[in-house]
């Protein structure tokens, strides 16, 4: 007799997790390679500032918002912190995900209790949907939003709550919540090379790009 | 065979108090989930129930679980409930051998046809049925035999419920349980690797007393296999606030932290391991030091190890990783080979512009 | 060759490089840039929301520069780019975006939008999409000498009379100076002042200089309409000049697309490095304060506020030398809000002045300076850029707003020390 759960926790855990992987990494660098080798041309204009340091500089700085901006837009740029953080704190904090990424790569770091995990959760999925929302709702968001946008936003929002529903035993089976928790996992790494989520990785670059073109100008950025 | 109730003159030959015995059939009422106001109703039936005939098949198994359930330095009142029952069939525990053995059984059955219980640990082979047999009779037939008259059918121990160990990968005699095989008996599962042997008896006891328990969809009677081991599990507080053993011997093992990163399967395995424990309430293996393996569950022994924590990755990850980078480098190679060509492509294709040649031709007429 | 679709594909497809790539991969759809843009501000038209008006270019990424994209393709998933496409950009590309960079500096993954903007007219200039203004202002230089036609006779007259009113000779193509002086056709036509002014400052400095009758044009329409080639042609009239002079400096004037023209994009058009060095006339006029060459006495005491232009200022880095010049001048100097870095455009820049087509739009946003004027409520605004001056005059004048506009270096020069 099996556990039809367990079969299904497994076949998340192990084929494809397994596929998952092979895409996610593969695809990845597929993605990474290809605007590498695009490179640009030398500039061959007298630089005034300091183009490398700036472009790194700006990887860090442009994590804040313009002065301002946030007024203008609340919803996207509180809910997108609130969502980021909350991703990475729920994602990078949890020690089973620890265990997960020990197992992978030998790195380990110490998690944190149940209750920040939870809240973190929480306000990720909160601001999630409101991103969400103003997609929807926002006739500029609207306009810009495809429907791999809204997938990608569903799909992102699916492992955070997969996982508390799981964790809590909110409802379901806990093992077969358990097992849509790492299926939700598996789609999303499947789904990362092809659509936007690839910007976790290409942000450096463009805002890298971004600060060196200013830089070489003696220009902020 | 006697069939008049034993229990209270056994219970005098043995030196149980009544007191002793209501208060037994008290935490039996608690543990099979029932009502307190049920244990009079308990004590009542196991007085006054007629001593079921018992024919207790043992296949491929270890003998752990008929350990497990007989083993006890004093003797307890579990062992006072298998006496409650009429053992007639145990190749174990019975003196007769061979023929004489076999005769016993049939005897039983004939004799209580529609009425007996069997109890089964260990699997059945069904590759080939000769792997195992007893007096010459194989596994499969013994059981198809058995079953045929019985009443319902106990599966005692996760090889008989699930086909546990034997049928763990590669599986190599194609174990299989006694639910794969019989399909038209109730069958209750009473999976462990052993069972707590109070809940053997406990489903023993209200098999006597209220007849099959609630079911949940493995099989397993609902009153000991509703809630996980991680759920009541004295470690629990923890998890909760992050805090785990990297190591058997590290600080937080000494401590008493929780167990998950060493592997433990308490979260996804189904048990009162934690709350009625083992020894008569003396401990369980988390609180020995040792992650739960998820014995109750099929197939724990294929279920990623017992050493990995259970959110790691289950299959070949690490070829697969090595291969992905190789595809992803290789792929790369190939799109940033097609992607230059194409950026040469254009500019040896360009067209020097001047401010006379900004405009379409229709524009220019 | 005329101008063709396939022209102005090709032209995309040779300006993805990996900046682009890394922008297109990033961008996710947030939508913080719409608030940085001027038309986005004043017409509320989600069309205009920056990252939109690149979707060609990111088309031709997709297809071509991606291996999904190219699987997609081959799959017949991939849409072609016909000369629709390219007509329909034409609103988004040059009517409602004047290269500002206020979205590049708000993108939270970094894209230079802008920068992508600049590609995309490559390719809608190639495929024969530009204004046509502005295409006649490129072959009234070509032909020419500047985007007016030919200015040589008008240059002389306004040299001349400049010498005539400030005593101080100018001598036109004079070898072995340290420093090239070129001019936007704006102000040799409108506001000739900056010509006595230059002369003035240099002379208390001691700056020797000239301006060469062969290339006396700073403007390059090419820019604006975004064409390599064009912009190279242009350029290299300057750089040939330069050099054949042998001077050690140019300095680009009070123009916001010039400087990017002339320091930025000049070496790489003509793909070598100069053999001199260019400078904003107001990092010189800076660099003279600093070493005590530029000295003024007395102050405006009208009410100032300063206007930046946003290929000076944001996209050239020149920020606080202009403040620092203004400061020993005006006694009552008032920032508008976002002064600085995140200023606003004048409403007209990128060649959307030129633009008839854009004229309403132009208008619409002017509206968003016209209000952060009326808050400051000032006498007088100053700028560094000719087009920046000429488009808040008779904007400033449309709006019935009286208030003067003047350039900075004619008002340095004005409080200019006397005593020698």
């Amino acid at each position: 007799m099996n556990n039809p759960n367990f079969d299904l926790l497994m076949f998340a855990r192990g084929p494809l997790f397994d596929f998952a992987l092979l895409v996610f990494v593969a695809g990845v660098l597929i993605r990474v390679v290809e605007i590498l080798v695009l490179g640009r041309k030398k500039d061959f204009s007298k630089a005034k500032g300091k183009p490398v340091q700036q472009g790194i500089k700006t990887i860090f700085t442009r994590t804040l918002p313009r002065p301002g901006a946030i007024k203008a837009n609340p919803i996207t740029i509180v809910g997108g912190y609130v969502f980021h953080i909350g991703f990475f704190i729920a994602f990078l904090l949890f020690v089973p995900h620890i265990a997960l990424i020990e197992e992978l790569t030998g790195l380990s770091w110490p998690g944190v209790g149940r209750v920040i995990i939870e809240s973190s959760t929480v306000l990720a999925v909160i601001a999630g949907l409101a991103l969400l929302y103003t997609r929807w709702r926002d006739p500029v968001r609207r306009k810009l939003t495809t429907w791999v946008d809204y997938l990608v936003l569903v799909l992102s929002l699916l492992p955070l709550i997969t996982g508390y529903v799981a964790v809590n035993k909110l409802f379901g089976d806990p093992t077969f919540m358990m097992a849509l928790h790492i299926l939700s996992v598996d789609i999303l790494m499947i789904v990362f090379p092809f659509t936007k989520l690839m910007h976790a990785f290409t942000f450096a670059m463009a805002r890298y790009y971004n600060g060196s073109i200013q830089g070489r100008k003696g220009a902020e950025s | 065979m006697p069939s008049s109730p034993l229990l209270p003159k056994l219970m005098k030959a043995h030196g149980v108090s009544r007191r002793s015995f209501l208060k037994y059939c008290a935490s039996l009422t608690s543990l099979m989930a029932l009502p307190p106001a049920m244990a009079p109703r308990v004590a009542y039936a196991l007085e006054t129930a007629p001593r079921p005939s018992v024919i207790w098949l043992s296949f491929q198994e270890c003998t752990g679980c008929t350990e497990a359930i007989t083993r006890s330095s004093a003797p307890s009142l579990e062992e006072l409930i298998f006496d409650a029952i009429s053992l007639d069939y145990h190749h174990t525990l019975q003196a007769a051998s061979g023929a004489a053995a076999e005769h016993a059984r049939e005897a039983a059955m004939k004799e209580h046809w529609g009425k007996y219980l069997v109890i089964v640990d260990g699997s059945i082979p069904l590759d080939e049925p000769g792997y195992s047999a007893i007096a010459g009779i194989s596994n499969l037939d013994m059981l198809k035999e058995t079953a045929e008259g019985a009443a319902a059918i106990v599966s005692v121990g996760t090889c008989a419920a699930y086909g546990g160990l034997p049928q763990a990968n590669p599986n190599p005699t194609g174990a299989g349980a006694v639910s794969d095989i019989i399909k038209d008996k109730p069958i209750i599962n009473v999976p462990g690797c052993p069972p707590i042997p109070m809940v053997m008896t406990a489903v023993l006891a209200h098999y006597l007393t209220f007849g099959i328990p609630d079911l949940d969809e493995l099989g397993r009677p609902k009153a000991f296999f509703a809630e996980s081991i991680h759920d009541r599990c004295y470690r629990r507080p923890f998890y909760d606030k992050g805090l785990f053993a990297e190591g058997f011997d590290d600080e937080g093992a000494r401590a008493g932290w929780c167990l998950y990163k060493l592997g433990c399967k308490g979260p996804t395995t189904k048990s009162v391991c934690a709350t009625v424990k083992w020894n008569d309430g003396t401990s369980f293996p988390i609180e020995a030091g040792h992650g739960c393996l998820g014995c109750t569950e099929p197939d724990f022994w294929d279920n990623g190890g017992f050493y990995k924590p259970l959110s790691a990755p289950a299959g070949n990850y690490r070829r697969v990783g090595q291969a992905a980078v190789i595809a992803g480098v290789a792929a790369g190679a190939g799109g940033a080979y097609l992607a230059r060509k194409g950026k040469a492509d254009a500019l040896a294709n360009h067209e020097t512009v001047d401010a006379f040649t900004l405009e379409k031709e229709e524009k220019e007429s | 060759m005329n101008a063709t679709c396939e022209r102005g594909v090709n032209a995309l497809r040779e300006q993805i490089d990996a900046p682009v790539a890394s922008f297109f991969s990033s961008c996710v759809s947030c939508g913080l840039c719409a608030d940085a843009c001027i038309f986005f501000q004043e017409t509320q038209d989600p069309q205009y929301t920056p990252i939109r008006k690149v979707e060609l270019l990111r088309r031709v990424w997709e297809n071509e520069y991606t291996l999904f994209g190219r699987l997609k393709s081959m799959a017949g998933l991939g849409n072609k780019i016909t000369d629709e496409d390219f007509t329909d950009a034409e609103r988004l590309v040059y009517d409602s975006c004047t290269m500002c960079g206020r979205c590049s500096m708000v993108c939270p993954v970094g894209n230079d939008i802008t920068l992508m903007i600049r590609k995309m007219r490559e390719g809608m200039s190639a495929a024969g999409h530009a204004p046509v203004e502005l295409i006649g202002a490129a072959k009234r230089h070509t032909k020419g000498n500047s985007p007016m036609g030919d200015l040589s006779k008008a240059i002389q007259a306004q040299v001349k009379h400049a010498s005539a009113e400030t005593g101080i000779e100018i001598e036109f193509d004079k070898p072995g100076v340290d420093y090239l002086v070129i001019l936007s056709a704006q102000e040799i036509a409108e506001y000739p002042e900056v010509i006595g002014a230059m002369a003035k400052i240099f002379k208390k400095a001691g700056v020797t200089w000239t301006i060469s009758l062969e290339a006396f044009e700073a403007t390059n329409v090419g820019i604006q309409i975004g064409n390599r080639d064009v912009a190279k042609y242009l350029v290299t009239r300057v750089v040939e000049a330069a050099e054949r002079l042998g001077v050690k400096k140019v300095i680009s004037p009070e123009c916001g697309h010039a400087y990017q023209a002339m320091r930025w994009e000049g070496p790489n058009l003509i793909g070598r490095e100069y053999d001199f060095e260019v400078v904003h006339i107001i990092e010189l006029l800076d660099q003279l304060r600093a070493e005590g060459k530029l000295k003024t006495s007395g102050k405006d005491s009208d009410k100032i506020t300063f206007h930046d232009p946003c290929q000076i200022n944001r996209r050239g880095g020149i920020n606080k030398e202009p403040r620092r010049l203004l400061n020993m001048v005006a006694e009552n100097f008032v920032e508008t809000d976002d002064a600085g870095t995140m200023n606003w455009c004048c409403s007209a820049g990128g060649g959307v002045g030129a633009n008839e087509r854009a004229a309403d739009l132009k208008n619409a946003a002017f509206q968003l300076k016209k209000r952060q004027f009326e808050k400051v409520a000032p006498d007088k605004i100053v700028t560094m850029c000719a087009f920046c001056h000429h488009t808040l005059e008779n904007a400033l004048e449309d709006n019935d707003m009286d208030i003067e506009v003047a350039g900075l270096t004619e008002m340095m020069a004005e409080y200019l020390v006397d005593e020698d």
